[in-house]
Protein backbone atom coordinates (compact mmCIF):
# COMPACT_ATOMS: atom_id res chain seq x y z
CA UNK A 1 0.00 0.00 0.00
CA UNK A 2 1.50 3.26 -1.07
CA UNK A 3 2.18 5.76 1.61
CA UNK A 4 -0.10 8.75 1.49
CA UNK A 5 1.65 11.85 2.67
CA UNK A 6 -0.21 14.74 4.18
CA UNK A 7 1.01 18.31 4.30
CA UNK A 8 -0.53 21.05 6.36
CA UNK A 9 0.12 24.77 6.22
CA UNK A 10 -1.42 27.63 8.18
CA UNK A 11 -1.35 31.36 7.63
CA UNK A 12 -3.08 34.44 8.96
CA UNK A 13 -5.72 35.98 6.72
CA UNK A 14 -7.32 39.11 8.21
CA UNK A 15 -9.58 37.81 11.00
CA UNK A 16 -9.14 34.13 10.32
CA UNK A 17 -6.47 31.48 10.02
CA UNK A 18 -6.38 29.71 6.68
CA UNK A 19 -5.45 26.02 6.69
CA UNK A 20 -4.24 24.29 3.56
CA UNK A 21 -4.27 20.52 3.42
CA UNK A 22 -2.53 18.48 0.76
CA UNK A 23 -3.08 14.72 0.66
CA UNK A 24 -1.12 12.58 -1.78
CA UNK A 25 -3.75 10.30 -3.30
CA UNK A 26 -4.52 9.08 -6.89
CA UNK A 27 -8.23 10.03 -6.81
CA UNK A 28 -9.06 7.54 -9.60
CA UNK A 29 -12.51 8.08 -11.08
CA UNK A 30 -13.05 4.53 -12.32
CA UNK A 31 -13.56 5.89 -15.84
CA UNK A 32 -9.97 5.71 -17.03
CA UNK A 33 -8.59 2.75 -18.97
CA UNK A 34 -5.17 1.22 -18.43
CA UNK A 35 -3.55 1.58 -21.87
CA UNK A 36 -1.41 -1.58 -21.46
CA UNK A 37 -4.12 -4.00 -20.39
CA UNK A 38 -7.15 -2.29 -21.89
CA UNK A 39 -8.94 -2.74 -18.58
CA UNK A 40 -10.68 -0.08 -16.58
CA UNK A 41 -8.75 1.27 -13.63
CA UNK A 42 -10.98 0.74 -10.58
CA UNK A 43 -12.18 3.81 -8.72
CA UNK A 44 -10.01 4.85 -5.78
CA UNK A 45 -10.80 8.15 -4.14
CA UNK A 46 -11.00 9.87 -0.77
CA UNK A 47 -14.54 10.05 0.58
CA UNK A 48 -14.08 11.97 3.78
CA UNK A 49 -11.65 14.44 5.29
CA UNK A 50 -12.11 15.82 8.80
CA UNK A 51 -10.26 18.74 10.33
CA UNK A 52 -10.06 18.95 14.10
CA UNK A 53 -9.15 22.16 15.91
CA UNK A 54 -8.10 21.61 19.53
CA UNK A 55 -9.82 18.21 19.52
CA UNK A 56 -13.10 19.37 18.03
CA UNK A 57 -14.16 18.45 14.49
CA UNK A 58 -14.74 21.87 12.88
CA UNK A 59 -15.04 20.81 9.23
CA UNK A 60 -16.08 17.51 7.68
CA UNK A 61 -15.67 17.21 3.93
CA UNK A 62 -17.41 14.61 1.79
CA UNK A 63 -15.49 14.20 -1.43
CA UNK A 64 -16.08 12.38 -4.70
CA UNK A 65 -13.89 11.19 -7.56
CA UNK A 66 -14.14 14.61 -9.25
CA UNK A 67 -11.74 16.08 -6.71
CA UNK A 68 -8.32 16.31 -8.38
CA UNK A 69 -5.41 13.96 -7.82
CA UNK A 70 -3.40 14.90 -4.72
CA UNK A 71 -6.25 16.99 -3.30
CA UNK A 72 -5.45 20.43 -1.94
CA UNK A 73 -8.13 21.82 0.35
CA UNK A 74 -8.37 25.29 1.81
CA UNK A 75 -10.35 26.02 4.98
CA UNK A 76 -10.56 28.90 7.43
CA UNK A 77 -10.64 28.70 11.22
CA UNK A 78 -12.28 31.18 13.53
CA UNK A 79 -10.71 31.92 16.90
CA UNK A 80 -7.47 30.17 16.08
CA UNK A 81 -4.17 31.23 17.62
CA UNK A 82 -0.52 30.31 17.47
CA UNK A 83 0.15 26.82 18.81
CA UNK A 84 -3.45 25.53 18.60
CA UNK A 85 -3.65 21.81 17.88
CA UNK A 86 -4.82 20.64 14.48
CA UNK A 87 -5.53 17.14 13.21
CA UNK A 88 -6.54 15.97 9.76
CA UNK A 89 -8.10 12.56 9.23
CA UNK A 90 -9.01 11.05 5.85
CA UNK A 91 -10.52 7.80 4.57
CA UNK A 92 -11.17 6.47 1.07
CA UNK A 93 -13.48 4.07 -0.79
CA UNK A 94 -11.04 1.17 -0.42
CA UNK A 95 -10.89 1.45 3.36
CA UNK A 96 -7.50 3.15 3.45
CA UNK A 97 -7.12 5.98 5.91
CA UNK A 98 -4.56 8.29 7.38
CA UNK A 99 -4.14 11.15 9.79
CA UNK A 100 -1.70 13.82 10.76
CA UNK A 101 -1.35 16.17 13.68
CA UNK A 102 0.03 19.67 13.50
CA UNK A 103 -0.25 23.09 15.04
CA UNK A 104 -1.30 26.55 13.98
CA UNK A 105 2.02 28.11 13.03
CA UNK A 106 1.82 31.76 12.07
CA UNK A 107 5.49 32.55 12.50
CA UNK B 1 -38.61 8.61 4.03
CA UNK B 2 -36.58 6.41 1.73
CA UNK B 3 -35.86 9.48 -0.33
CA UNK B 4 -33.90 11.12 2.44
CA UNK B 5 -31.74 8.52 4.11
CA UNK B 6 -29.33 11.19 5.23
CA UNK B 7 -32.02 13.20 6.94
CA UNK B 8 -33.28 10.07 8.61
CA UNK B 9 -29.78 9.24 9.74
CA UNK B 10 -29.36 12.71 11.22
CA UNK B 11 -32.69 12.43 12.98
CA UNK B 12 -31.83 9.04 14.41
CA UNK B 13 -28.41 10.23 15.43
CA UNK B 14 -29.87 13.22 17.23
CA UNK B 15 -32.43 11.05 18.97
CA UNK B 16 -29.69 8.70 20.11
CA UNK B 17 -27.57 11.61 21.21
CA UNK B 18 -30.40 12.95 23.36
CA UNK B 19 -30.93 9.53 24.93
CA UNK B 20 -27.26 9.02 25.60
CA UNK B 21 -26.79 12.61 26.68
CA UNK B 22 -28.70 11.91 29.89
CA UNK B 23 -26.06 9.51 31.09
CA UNK B 24 -22.82 10.54 29.47
CA UNK B 25 -20.57 13.56 29.27
CA UNK B 26 -18.13 14.44 26.50
CA UNK B 27 -20.45 13.05 23.86
CA UNK B 28 -19.50 15.78 21.40
CA UNK B 29 -16.22 14.03 20.87
CA UNK B 30 -18.01 11.14 19.16
CA UNK B 31 -17.48 11.86 15.44
CA UNK B 32 -20.92 10.64 14.42
CA UNK B 33 -22.55 13.22 16.65
CA UNK B 34 -21.40 15.81 14.09
CA UNK B 35 -20.88 14.01 10.81
CA UNK B 36 -23.60 12.18 8.96
CA UNK B 37 -22.93 9.39 6.48
CA UNK B 38 -21.14 10.04 3.18
CA UNK B 39 -23.99 11.21 0.90
CA UNK B 40 -23.87 8.34 -1.61
CA UNK B 41 -27.12 9.22 -3.36
CA UNK B 42 -25.99 12.81 -3.98
CA UNK B 43 -22.60 11.74 -5.35
CA UNK B 44 -24.26 9.19 -7.64
CA UNK B 45 -26.85 11.63 -9.04
CA UNK B 46 -26.28 12.27 -12.73
CA UNK B 47 -28.12 15.56 -12.88
CA UNK B 48 -27.52 18.84 -11.03
CA UNK B 49 -30.98 19.42 -9.52
CA UNK B 50 -31.27 15.78 -8.43
CA UNK B 51 -27.85 15.96 -6.80
CA UNK B 52 -28.76 19.16 -4.92
CA UNK B 53 -32.02 17.62 -3.79
CA UNK B 54 -30.35 14.39 -2.70
CA UNK B 55 -27.81 16.34 -0.67
CA UNK B 56 -29.94 19.02 0.96
CA UNK B 57 -33.43 17.49 0.80
CA UNK B 58 -34.60 20.40 -1.37
CA UNK B 59 -33.47 22.23 -4.50
CA UNK B 60 -35.20 25.46 -3.50
CA UNK B 61 -32.51 28.12 -3.41
CA UNK B 62 -31.88 31.75 -4.20
CA UNK B 63 -28.95 33.31 -5.98
CA UNK B 64 -27.05 35.37 -3.44
CA UNK B 65 -24.31 38.00 -3.79
CA UNK B 66 -23.03 36.85 -0.37
CA UNK B 67 -21.80 33.65 -2.00
CA UNK B 68 -18.67 34.24 -4.05
CA UNK B 69 -16.87 31.86 -6.38
CA UNK B 70 -13.25 32.51 -7.26
CA UNK B 71 -12.24 30.37 -10.20
CA UNK B 72 -10.70 30.83 -13.63
CA UNK B 73 -13.07 31.61 -16.52
CA UNK B 74 -10.94 29.34 -18.67
CA UNK B 75 -9.29 26.25 -17.20
CA UNK B 76 -5.69 25.72 -18.29
CA UNK B 77 -5.68 22.16 -16.99
CA UNK B 78 -9.15 20.62 -16.76
CA UNK B 79 -7.99 17.96 -14.30
CA UNK B 80 -6.79 20.61 -11.85
CA UNK B 81 -9.29 23.47 -11.73
CA UNK B 82 -8.94 25.61 -8.63
CA UNK B 83 -12.25 26.72 -7.14
CA UNK B 84 -12.74 28.81 -4.02
CA UNK B 85 -16.06 29.51 -2.34
CA UNK B 86 -16.59 32.25 0.26
CA UNK B 87 -19.93 32.57 2.01
CA UNK B 88 -20.31 35.93 3.71
CA UNK B 89 -23.35 34.82 5.70
CA UNK B 90 -23.96 34.18 9.40
CA UNK B 91 -24.10 30.55 10.55
CA UNK B 92 -22.78 28.82 7.46
CA UNK B 93 -23.58 25.14 7.96
CA UNK B 94 -22.60 23.58 4.65
CA UNK B 95 -20.93 24.41 1.33
CA UNK B 96 -21.21 22.16 -1.72
CA UNK B 97 -19.61 22.49 -5.15
CA UNK B 98 -21.19 21.10 -8.31
CA UNK B 99 -20.05 20.95 -11.95
CA UNK B 100 -23.25 20.79 -13.97
CA UNK B 101 -21.81 18.98 -17.01
CA UNK B 102 -19.73 16.40 -15.13
CA UNK B 103 -21.04 12.80 -15.28
CA UNK B 104 -21.79 13.16 -11.57
CA UNK B 105 -22.15 16.88 -10.76
CA UNK B 106 -21.37 16.81 -7.01
CA UNK B 107 -17.66 17.40 -6.43
CA UNK B 108 -17.41 18.00 -2.69
CA UNK B 109 -19.49 18.93 0.31
CA UNK B 110 -18.16 20.51 3.50
CA UNK B 111 -20.01 20.74 6.82
CA UNK B 112 -18.92 23.36 9.31
CA UNK B 113 -19.04 23.42 13.10
CA UNK B 114 -17.02 26.41 14.22
CA UNK B 115 -15.01 27.01 11.07
CA UNK B 116 -15.52 29.96 8.75
CA UNK B 117 -17.73 29.76 5.61
CA UNK B 118 -14.86 29.11 3.24
CA UNK B 119 -13.90 26.15 1.09
CA UNK B 120 -11.37 25.69 -1.68
CA UNK B 121 -10.27 22.66 -3.68
CA UNK B 122 -9.03 21.58 -7.09
CA UNK B 123 -11.41 19.60 -9.25
CA UNK B 124 -11.75 17.75 -12.55
CA UNK B 125 -14.03 19.04 -15.27
CA UNK B 126 -15.13 16.93 -18.24
CA UNK B 127 -16.30 19.84 -20.37
CA UNK B 128 -17.11 23.54 -20.33
CA UNK B 129 -19.75 23.97 -17.66
CA UNK B 130 -21.43 26.14 -15.10
CA UNK B 131 -19.99 25.55 -11.65
CA UNK B 132 -22.41 25.96 -8.75
CA UNK B 133 -21.62 26.80 -5.15
CA UNK B 134 -24.55 25.98 -2.88
CA UNK B 135 -24.37 27.23 0.69
CA UNK B 136 -26.67 26.27 3.53
CA UNK B 137 -26.86 29.02 6.12
CA UNK B 138 -29.60 29.67 8.66
CA UNK B 139 -31.49 26.67 7.27
CA UNK B 140 -31.75 28.18 3.75
CA UNK B 141 -29.90 27.49 0.52
CA UNK B 142 -27.95 30.29 -1.16
CA UNK B 143 -26.32 29.87 -4.54
CA UNK B 144 -23.79 31.35 -6.93
CA UNK B 145 -22.62 30.06 -10.29
CA UNK B 146 -19.84 30.70 -12.75
CA UNK B 147 -19.03 29.34 -16.16
CA UNK B 148 -15.63 27.73 -16.63
CA UNK B 149 -14.40 27.01 -20.13
CA UNK B 150 -12.55 23.77 -20.79
CA UNK B 151 -10.73 23.16 -24.05
CA UNK B 152 -9.56 19.56 -23.45
CA UNK B 153 -11.38 17.01 -21.30
CA UNK B 154 -10.07 16.17 -17.85
CA UNK B 155 -11.67 12.78 -17.39
CA UNK B 156 -9.92 10.89 -20.21
CA UNK B 157 -6.87 8.68 -19.96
Amino acid sequence: MAERKIKMRTRKRAEVVEVQLLIIHPMETGQRTDKKTGKKIPPHYIKRVTLEHNGKAVVTMDTGAAVSEDPLFGLQLKDAKQGDKLKVIWSDNKGESGSMEGIVDLS
Amino acid sequence: MTHHPRRLFLKNTLATAVLLGAGSVGLFRAPWAFAAEWPKGAFESKELKAAIKALFGTDEMSESPAVKIKAPTQAENSSQVQVQVTADLPNVEEIAVFVEKNPSPLVAHASFAGASGFFSARMKMGATSDVYAVVKAGGKLHMAKQNIKVTAGGCGG
